[in-house]
């Protein structure tokens, strides 16, 4: 019962933070300098920015456009593109997400598999080389952004060797994504290497794993067995804010490799000053953090009976 | 160097035996610290990295936005070590002036989290109740919030208000100077400490949390010490060894943010070097002329690179229970 209760509170809790997340971005680009006509190299007369101002409803006082925006939202009109006129956000954000969510997903696959599987060899091997060159290459991961393994991976793979495209996205089925979805696992999966090293060696010293060697199980069984189950509570909590973080995709690898996601669409909204599009991207980030983060902290007590 | 070092060691033991305990826990820390060859190494490459960033306006001949236009896209050569690029500037000069700007912003962007952070953290877990929620409720929200946004929207902000004509006062003229001086990175700054203060506050909260309870913040207490004295003469001390591991961990993070905001083009403003915005310019001709992608790339990850191992080697050094 008390459980319920917790849950409920959790999720009624997602409305307050998406709206203050609304309120805050609402105020900050309303109090940014400049507007979204203002782009062009010839100034739009006075007559036509009334006109345009009038259309979007721009004219209006500014609690009227806040209390508007978020009655329209609410009943799932994230209303029209400034700059792409025939386009409306939820056609752009429905066009793009699912490509950016895919690589994600595929990215997050990656990571997962060579993270957790370097943390693990790391703690098992504690203190050799193999422990080392782990440690190396997940620290390398952290300290090389996207962009830099993203741009190394199409002059190496795609300029020289020609094994895969240079550019574009074709699915999940297709040679292209191999570019993108590396870089996107990159530091994710350095992350995870980690934090799966921390939490194992943790777990390596606990009593019952010397119990369980005591009384005579294979070391593969005590490691597999008993050692990474418990081991990856700790890598669940960061799995799903990496998860949450890669799945809203990336600007730069999309950019670079001219993934129609999106990470790319939305830094474009903000330079050019595309009010509802970085409202509305805001909002689904913000929903997709929040609920990752709430699906990571009912799972908690579901794999850890210990934790009320 | 163990031989070399014993008679100072000596010493400095001797001297922990008559001081408090705040300073062995320091100079065992270093000892520790020191005895890690990896976080040694990195503090004398990120030494030797300040002090060219210090010295190069001095010591080179160039200016980072000097053009030279018999060397166009040069490959490297004993008088450019790192060529030229299609405006045949040098970019080994450009470099080290992209130097100034990393470690320029990975040490700012700290110093506006610590000034967030810290008084953020100590409230929420020394005063708790209201004061507590409200703190962690704003934590939570920022927390939701995409980073790039945030940073973005209040770069852009800083910049159309600084820009403006005229003058609104001794404030914004001062950041406005400041800002023309590094390169147009204060919104850089101060956008990216407003939305990264949420894991040292975290941190100095839960420290407090565990703290409170001990029996010299009672002993304060009792002996009429104001909460204020409290938090900052009592607790705050005892926060130390891990906001600065945490600090120390924060400044790649903010290395890798300018970078990566100048690549998209928003960050320093041309003609003034940053990695991220010479990374992008490399693009283009990368094909052709791969060194000038490689530079500044490896400039920028072995620099992280060093700070990531510093503040690896400074969390196992100030915290000796850590299992190796």
């Amino acid at each position: 019962m008390q459980r319920r209760a917790f849950v409920i509170r959790r999720i009624l809790l997602l409305f307050p933070t998406l709206l203050a997340i609304y309120t805050l971005t609402f105020l900050l680009i309303h109090a940014t300098p400049g507007g979204p006509w203002s782009q062009g190299e010839k100034p739009v007369p006075q007559v036509v920015l009334d006109n345009l101002n009038k259309a979007y409803g721009l004219d209006k006082p500014l609690w009227r456009q806040y209390v508007d925006y978020l009655w329209n939202v609410l009943h799932g009109d994230f209303g029209p593109s400034f700059t792409s006129r025939s386009r409306t956000v939820a056609d752009i954000l429905s066009a793009t997400f699912p490509v950016s969510l895919q690589l994600g997903l595929v990215a997050m696959a990656i990571a997962v598999v060579f993270g957790v599987s370097l943390g693990l060899i790391g703690a098992v091997r504690h203190n050799t080389w193999v422990d080392y060159l782990s440690g190396f290459l997940a620290i390398f991961g952290i300290s090389t952004p996207s962009y830099v393994v993203a741009s190394l991976l199409v002059l190496i793979l795609a300029s020289k060797l020609h094994l895969v495209p240079t550019s574009g996205w074709d699915g999940i089925g297709s040679t292209r994504i191999i570019i993108p979805a590396i870089a996107l696992a990159f530091y994710p999966a350095a992350v995870l290497a980690r934090y799966t090293r921390a939490s194992m060696l943790d777990v390596l010293t606990a009593d019952y794993i010397r119990t369980a060697r005591a009384k005579g199980l294979r070391s593969t069984t005590v490691i597999l067995r008993h050692g990474v189950r418990n081991s990856m509570l700790p890598v669940l909590t960061v799995a799903g804010v990496v998860l949450a973080d890669v799945i809203t995709g990336s600007f730069y690898v999309e950019t670079i490799y001219s993934v129609p996601g999106l990470g790319r669409y939305f830094v474009d909204s903000i330079t050019r000053r595309d009010y509802p599009v970085i409202l509305g991207t805001v909002l689904l980030f913000g929903a997709v953090i929040s609920i990752m983060n709430l699906i990571v902290d009912l799972l908690y007590p579901l794999l850890d009976p210990r934790i009320e | 160097m163990s031989t070399a070092t014993a008679p100072a060691t000596g010493a400095l033991n001797a001297e922990a035996q008559t001081s408090q305990k705040a300073e062995s826990l320091w100079s065992d820390a270093f000892r520790r610290l020191r005895r890690n060859r990896v976080a040694f190494v990195s503090v004398i490459f990120l030494v030797l990295l300040a002090l060219a960033a210090i010295l190069v306006p001095i010591l080179s001949p160039v200016k980072y936005g000097d053009q030279d236009y018999t060397a166009i896209t040069q490959p490297p050569s004993w008088s450019h070590p790192m060529g030229t690029d299609d405006l045949g500037r040098d970019l080994f000069v450009r470099l080290f002036f992209g130097a100034r700007i990393s470690l320029t912003v990975g040490i700012v962007v700290q110093f506006v989290i610590l000034l967030i952070g810290v008084p953020a953290g100590l409230a929420a877990g020394y005063l708790g109740g209201k004061v507590d929620t409200l703190i962690m409720r704003i934590v939570d929200i920022l927390y939701a919030m995409p980073n790039l946004l945030f940073v973005i929207i209040i770069m852009t902000f800083l910049r159309g208000v600084l820009g403006q004509e005229g003058s609104h006062g001794a404030l914004v003229d001062t950041l406005s100077t400041v800002d023309a001086k590094t390169g147009g990175l204060i919104g850089v700054y101060i956008g990216l400490g407003l939305i990264s203060w949420l894991t040292v506050a975290r941190i100095v909260r839960a420290q407090v949390l565990s703290l409170k309870q001990k029996e010299f913040i009672e002993a304060a207490r009792a002996l009429g010490a104001s909460h204020w004295q409290i938090m900052f003469r009592h607790l705050f001390p005892n926060t130390i060894a891990p906001i600065v591991v945490a600090t120390t961990l924060g400044i790649p993070g903010a290395i890798l943010y300018e970078a990566g905001i100048s690549f998209i083009g928003l960050g320093v403003i041309p003609p003034m070097p940053s990695w991220g915005l010479m990374i992008s310019e490399s693009l283009d001709s990368m094909r052709s002329h791969p060194y000038m992608l490689i530079f500044p790339a490896a400039a920028l990850s072995l620099t992280v690179l060093a700070f990531n191992f510093l503040g690896d080697g400074l969390r196992d050094a100030v915290d000796p229970w850590m299992k190796r």
